[in-house]
């Protein structure tokens, strides 16, 4: 019996470091191949599992798979509430030896200040587009959205999303994120129901289907959303309104008690590479985080409006996280809005 | 030969009703076969999604996830219907008893419960008994909310028939088990094949609870198209649906056949 | 004794599984109910109504009004039951033909014809639920098909309606209707129509008087199938509907897995929900019962 036990205790210990690693991302968010490039390069072997919105991942993570995962991609807001219920691990520049390749302006960001637990995935915009060939004015301001002309009205796509839709809302009236101001709260709330009538639906995973189809002739969408619309054939144009825009970032981060915490850097260190940064940028059609892309990119996505913002426009924000009182007050908005 | 069964209108509705659910199912074929990226605008013949389902970078995901949705569906539902024919028996045949009620609801609960919650409240209840999740939990919740569908229809099934065939048979000194496995289980079989039918689908095509209770690196079908989906529909989605749908005609085809080699009628 | 130890027998895998696996998590989420909200989903172990007030009574848009009926979730459970009572009769109507249909087939193509029902359902809901949407949307097939034959002048507005989220259930959910109801028309026996027939009975009033009674269980069966789920239904409403209102289905959604992460309200909206449907089936099964 003992003779046995000693060597089926050996069998039964886990394979360490060495060789794995467990990444919990979205779906079809990363090439295959620079996976399997990842993996020549370092011989560790990859599983990524999925998820299909932030929040599902939070409450997974919160429900009991912390501890089984290595790496997640979280975005930017949802970096700041994994920092606060203490989900993340942190990284030294020296460990991070990459971290150089990030471009400047992302170094220090409001969810992660000096990068100590995440480094930058994709970044894009969240604004709305409009197909020419129904509307043909200007489309320069977030009116368009929230209180259409004529030809938009009932045909307007809204993203079913909670901070996008608060966020972009705030910004047109100009009010500030996360305000406690109760007049400036009641505005926001009059001025969305007012707006509702004229929206045709609320969905964020058909923003792109439903201008293609025609079902809606303006939308709430992301850029990469509507650089694939107008690949499809949609006579879309993507707007960068005066009020501003919503900037948001998609970023690895380094997860608590992560069973291969050396793997998970080497693959965040891998994914600051130039060229790596590329070939994701390539795959999502969004933005790297990362400097010195600019020559491994494909032209359609070097060259798409979507990705070259004019200059002049107002700057994008990040969504911001509300302490538990504020957002207390803007879930009131939002269910109030749908209900 | 119109005889006392036959009513006008029911052919109708019942070919109206296939046309209504086969023409969305036409739409994916066509798609399935788009030369351009969308699923809603037309740019020519391709083969290519085929091709990127088997050979492309998802493949290898997509045909796991094929292949675990369908071993769990296929487990959960036989294992689901055997438990439900036995809850069935003893409810329905025999006199009213003590707790019934209660198991009535009891068998029904999965049904009561709204997916998202059971969901949570599962994964929840695994990691707080330190079960680790991955295949067999996916599979042990699937055989649980499966079981109410396939007892109601055999349920209704035994309903029908009077407890005197078993007592016919048991006066013509049949044991318990030969009146059982020669008697009441051939009049019970549509109602078990309807059962079990029911489970089959609703485990192939569950995803909020597959979702929230599966392991790390694992799929099912419903889970790895959601997930795909969020990037947008692309027609290789289409692809794999036409075929599942191709996979689903071959059994009808062996299910005749089989039926056909040992069929004796009534 | 021996029939009752058979019986304890018979009904213990499913106490067992269903026991283990779903009363003690659905108890479990009894309890949430009466917890304390965690900052963005979870819960703290603290007892609180704020789960139950927050769905009945409702303090203004700031929480700081006196206290008044919170009519916005009973809506929301009214506009559901409506939804999923329409989805019921719809599948009804279709679905008893069409099983009748089936089960009066010949023995040897009964078996096709119950595939040709489900096969469809091997495609996955979201994808059948978008090719759907595609075929009714105002430049899609159906519109284009009936401007073809001049039937209507201008397209059918179809998304977006609660006749689309109608379809949407009923598409979802019809072989759930048919199947039951297929199992006790089979074994119907036929010599109680001929009988009818013999004194003289239309085939409508044999369909209204007898068939109709003999085969309830399937009916009820069949109902019970279709309305539950449909009360729970969110992708149906949603991507047919435009997602412009909650229904419950979405509404318990949001607390799980959207950004409000209200963990105890979503426990509280199901318990409500829970106890709305135990109700009927209790009826039901006391209905059952009584006429033994």
């Amino acid at each position: 019996m003992k003779r046995l036990l000693i060597p089926a205790l050996l069998c039964a210990t886990p394979a360490f470091a060495e060789g794995e690693l467990k990444v919990y991302h979205w779906f079809e968010y990363i090439p295959q191949e620079l996976v399997d490039k990842f993996t020549a390069e370092t011989g560790i072997a990859v599983t990524i599992d999925t998820y299909d919105s932030n929040e599902s991942m939070l409450a997974s993570l919160k429900a009991g798979k912390l501890g089984q995962y290595d790496v997640a991609v979280p975005a930017d807001f949802m970096v700041g509430i994994m920092a606060a219920d203490g989900m993340l691990d942190s990284f030294t520049p020296e460990e991070m030896t990459n971290l150089g390749n990030v471009a400047p302006q992302w170094l220090d960001v409001p969810f992660d200040a000096g990068r100590k637990h995440s480094i930058p995935y994709q970044w894009g915009t969240t604004s709305f587009s409009v197909n020419r060939d129904v509307y043909k004015g200007d489309i320069g301001s977030l009116g368009i959205i929230f209180n259409p002309p004529d030809e938009l009205k009932g045909r307007i796509n809204v993203l079913d999303s909670q901070n996008e839709v608060l966020v972009l809302g705030s910004l047109y009236l100009g009010i500030p994120q996360c305000s406690t101001d109760r007049a400036q709260l009641q505005a926001l709330n009059d001025m969305l129901l007012v707006a509702k009538p004229h929206w045709a639906s609320f969905g964020s995973d058909i923003a792109k289907d439903v201008l293609v189809s025609g079902d809606a002739a303006a939308g709430m969408i992301y850029n990469g959303f509507s650089a694939k619309a107008r690949a499809e054939g949609a006579n879309v144009e993507y707007a960068y309104p005066k009020e501003g825009h919503v900037v948001w970032m998609d970023n690895v981060v380094l997860l608590k008690d992560a069973p291969n915490r050396e793997n998970a850097i080497r693959f965040m260190n891998f994914l600051l590479v130039p060229e790596n940064a590329a070939a994701v940028t390539n795959y999502a059609a969004y933005t790297a985080g990362v400097t010195g892309v600019e020559p491994f990119l494909d032209d359609a996505i070097k060259n798409s409006p979507e990705n070259n913002p004019p200059a002049g426009i107002t700057p994008g924000v990040f969504a911001q996280a509300c302490d538990e009182a504020t957002q207390k007050l803007y879930d009131a908005v939002w269910t109030n809005l749908k209900k | 030969m119109k005889g006392v069964r036959h009513y006008p209108g029911f052919m109708a509705v019942t070919v109206g009703c296939l046309v209504v659910l086969y023409a969305p199912l036409i739409v994916v074929m066509a798609y399935s076969f788009n030369g351009s990226n969308s699923i809603t605008q037309w740019g020519g013949f391709s083969l290519h999604w085929y091709t990127q389902v088997f050979t492309g970078p998802e493949a290898p995901r997509f045909g796991q996830a094929a292949r675990n949705s369908l071993t769990i569906a296929a487990l959960a539902s036989t294992t689901a219907t055997l438990i439900a024919t036995a809850a069935a028996i003893a409810m329905v045949q025999g006199a009213p008893f003590r707790g019934k009620g209660a198991t009535f609801a009891l068998i029904n609960l999965p049904l009561m419960v709204p997916e998202i919650v059971t969901a949570v409240a599962t994964l929840i209840f695994f990691s707080a008994i330190g079960l680790t999740t991955g295949y067999f939990t996916i599979l042990i919740a699937h055989i649980a909310f499966c079981i109410p569908f396939a007892y109601l229809p055999i349920a209704a099934r035994l309903e029908g028939i009077a407890p005197s065939y078993e007592a016919a048979a048991r006066d013509l000194y049949a044991t318990r088990w030969q009146a059982f496995r020669l008697v009441l289980l051939p009049l019970m079989m549509p109602g078990v094949a309807a059962g079990w039918l029911l489970a089959f689908i609703i485990s192939l095509d569950d995803f909020i609870i597959t979702n929230f209770v599966k392991g790390a690196g694992i799929e099912t079908l419903p889970t790895a198209i959601f997930g795909a989906v969020k990037q947008g529909i692309k027609p290789n989605i289409m692809a794999i649906s036409t075929l599942m749908l191709a996979v689903s005609i071959l059994f009808v085809t062996l299910a005749w056949f089989i039926n056909r080699k040992g069929h004796r009628t009534p | 004794m021996a029939d009752t130890r058979r019986r304890t027998l018979l009904l213990l895998p499913t106490w067992a599984v269903i026991g283990v696996l779903m009363l003690i998590p659905v108890l479990l989420m009894a309890v949430y109910s009466f917890l304390t909200k965690e900052f963005r989903g979870g819960v703290e172990w603290q007892f609180s109504l704020a789960a139950y007030d927050q769905f009945f009574l409702t303090r203004g848009l700031f929480g700081d009004e006196p206290a008044a009926i919170e009519w916005t979730y009973i809506n929301i459970f009214w506009r559901s039951i409506w939804q999923a009572a329409l989805a019921t009769l719809l599948c009804l109507m279709i679905g008893f033909p069409t099983a009748w249909f089936i089960a009066t087939r010949p023995p040897s193509s009964r078996a096709i014809w119950l595939f040709l029902i489900t096969v469809p359902y091997w495609v996955n809901l979201l994808i059948r639920t978008v090719s759907l949407k595609f075929l009714i949307r105002d430049n899609g097939p159906l519109n284009e098909f009936l401007i073809a034959l001049n039937l209507i002048d201008n397209p059918l507005p179809l998304v977006n309606t609660n006749l689309a989220v109608q379809l949407g259930l009923f598409y979802s959910y019809l072989p759930f209707m048919v199947l039951p109801i297929y199992a006790a028309v089979e074994r119907y026996d036929t010599a109680l129509s001929e009988a009818a027939a013999d004194l003289y009975a239309s085939r409508w009033t044999t369909l209204r008087e007898i068939i109709l009674p003999v085969v309830k269980p399937g009916i009820v069966a069949g109902c019970i199938l279709v309305f539950v789920p449909s009360l729970g239904a969110f992708l149906a409403p949603d991507l047919l509907g435009g997602a412009k209102t909650f229904m419950i289905g979405s509404l318990i959604d949001e607390q799980f897995r959207g950004s409000q992460g209200n963990w105890p309200f979503g426990a509280a909206v199901s318990m409500v929900l829970m106890t709305l449907v135990l109700i009927v089936l209790m009826f039901h099964a006391r209905a059952q019962g009584s006429r033994r």
